[in-house]
């Protein structure tokens, strides 16, 4: 479905990917898990064209999506949950979802999609004429992923989604992940909290510094004394 | 000093009512434009003596006004549109300063082409009979423009707020006012949406120039510099970003001025700095302005 190959990102100078490879297959969840500035935010952005590669490609069925504009690779069904969620807190609950589907024109479409959404996240239809800027952080984070689903995505790519929410709040949020995963949506999921990213994972990836370090099974990963010593903090000696 | 009956009071204030809502019309193009882009778009004074100019070409080559009137917001739109592609859509990722002096490049070079292609020397605004007869009510005599300046900007004060707050449109505004980068996330086309915001300032500042010219019947290539910096202050001190608050700000304006002018007649001088006066003080005492938005977000 998604394609990465060799793909090379610079800021002024510096490479922040030094030459990855990424697939995503269709109907799978897929997880990209990595330290901070390892680069896993970048490799989304540049799928959806808001960093522009130095080289490599990057196609989605087959489509190269180098030298697409970002309005025109969401229409083909990709969508990124950006990092610290990026609700519009200006407009109400229910006009941020409305713009998630804003490219749109199956009316009758966007009502389904949008009872959809109210009855993953119910508290979203509770608040809908609420401005999203005094939501709390975790009810945004709903929101976000909301307005995402909003624009029917084959394609559904998160960055971060659990930072900055409680234990408990992140495992809701992983169960509607998977919740969503089953209606069908491919799911490419970056996390610094790599242990519940790789169990939710048909496959995983450990990124560091701009290189794929290891790829493999979700499962295989969480067993893999590496990944555990370096992303889930355990002390492998023992 | 204060020597003013009832009917000169009342006829000031109808004059500061209908001045506020010229500078009430211009204000609402820099705060959109602020809004979108966070840039003061110093060419909008420029676009607003332009399009009196394109209203007075074409009644002067024998256009009626309801042909020339139209045409004139329609050009000053393509105007509008056209100093934002030309001058600052290639600057859009570079650092505010650049835009910015982009943005008072643009207005030197529309003044000095209007002096160059118009010729320095005023020009007399064709008036019409049916704007200008003057109408007696009681012992005021006031012209009808008078009172058609702010009922149609009334009017076209709901007709925008209808727009940004209900339709579409408006709701892909209000969004890359916040966050560009996420509006093009939610297949936003901004460099459309930003063209559309232009294109509706300029048709205001269009409709406000060809008040104005009836109003204050003689043009000049540098007749936009001081109401643009006038509405520039309106839209402060109404809070920047904030189009009702653009409009309060033009309308408080407008009147003081006049009445300033009116009550102390020794100060007429000062007239332009009083605009200038206020803007120090808002800066200093209020710098959100009247309608200013105070936000609060969770993170």
């Amino acid at each position: 479905m998604l394609k990465i190959d060799n793909l090379v990102v610079a800021y002024g100078g510096i490479e922040a990917l030094k030459g990855i490879n990424l697939e995503v297959e269709e109907g799978k969840i897929v997880t990209l898990v990595g330290a901070n500035g390892a680069g896993k935010s970048t490799t989304l952005r540049s799928v959806v064209g808001l960093v522009k590669p130095k080289s490599g490609s990057i196609t989605y069925n087959n489509i190269d999506l180098l030298n697409m504009k970002t309005q025109d690779i969401v229409k083909l069904g990709i969508t990124l949950v950006p990092e610290g969620r990026r609700i519009f807190p200006n407009l109400t609950v229910l006009e941020n979802l409305k713009l998630g589907a804003y490219f749109r024109k199956d009316t009758n479409e966007i009502k389904k999609d949008l009872e959809w959404v109210y009855s993953l996240f119910p508290i979203l239809k509770e608040r809908h004429w609420q401005m999203a800027g005094t939501l709390s952080g975790g009810e945004q984070q709903m929101l976000a992923v909301g307005r995402a689903l909003m624009s029917k995505p084959k394609l559904l790519m998160m960055d971060e989604p659990s930072l900055g929410l409680a234990p408990i709040i992140v495992n809701e949020l992983f169960n509607i992940i998977k919740e969503i995963h089953n209606q069908g949506v491919t799911i490419l999921l970056i996390e610094q909290n790599a242990n519940a990213a790789l169990h939710i994972a048909d496959i995983g990836y450990v990124i560091e510094t701009g290189m794929i370090k290891i790829k493999g099974e979700g499962k295989e990963l969480l067993n893999n004394d590496e990944v555990r010593k370096a992303y889930l903090g355990e002390n492998v000696s023992n | 000093m204060i020597n003013m009956t009832w009917e000169m009071f009342l006829q000031h204030l109808a004059n500061g009512i209908s001045l506020g809502s010229l500078y009430a019309l211009i204000a609402i193009g820099y705060t959109m434009v602020y809004g979108i882009l966070r840039l003061i778009n110093f060419a909008h004074g420029d676009i607003f003596m332009m399009a009196t100019y394109f209203a007075f070409f074409g009644v002067f080559f024998g256009l009626p006004w309801y042909i020339a009137f139209p045409i004139t917001i329609i050009l000053t739109i393509l105007l509008g549109m056209g100093v934002e592609i030309a001058a600052y859509r290639s600057l859009r990722d570079a650092p505010k300063i650049s835009i910015m002096i982009s943005a008072i490049g643009a207005s030197f070079l529309i003044e000095n082409l209007a002096i160059v292609i118009f010729g320095g020397r005023p020009k007399a605004f064709p008036t019409e009979e049916l704007f200008t007869k003057v109408v007696y009510i009681g012992n005021i005599s006031v012209q009808r423009l008078t009172f058609i300046i702010p009922i149609v900007t009334i009017i076209l004060l709901v007709m925008l707020l209808y727009l940004i707050n209900k339709t579409k449109t408006g709701m892909a505004m209000r969004a890359v006012s916040k966050d560009h980068e996420t509006a093009k996330l939610m297949g936003v086309n901004i460099d459309r949406t930003i063209s559309t915001t232009f294109g509706i300032g300029s048709a205001l500042a269009a409709i406000g120039g060809i008040m104005w010219g009836l109003k204050f019947p003689q043009i000049q290539p540098l007749m936009g510099v001081m109401p643009g910096l006038k509405c520039f202050i309106a839209a402060v001190i109404g809070g920047i970003g904030n189009i009702t608050g653009a409009v309060i700000g033009g309308f408080f304006l407008g009147v003081s001025e006049i009445m300033l002018v009116a009550i102390f007649q020794g100060l007429t001088g000062y007239r332009d700095a009083f605009a200038f006066i206020i803007l120090i003080l808002v800066l200093l005492f209020k710098p959100t302005g009247i309608m200013g938005e105070k936000i609060s977000e969770k993170v």
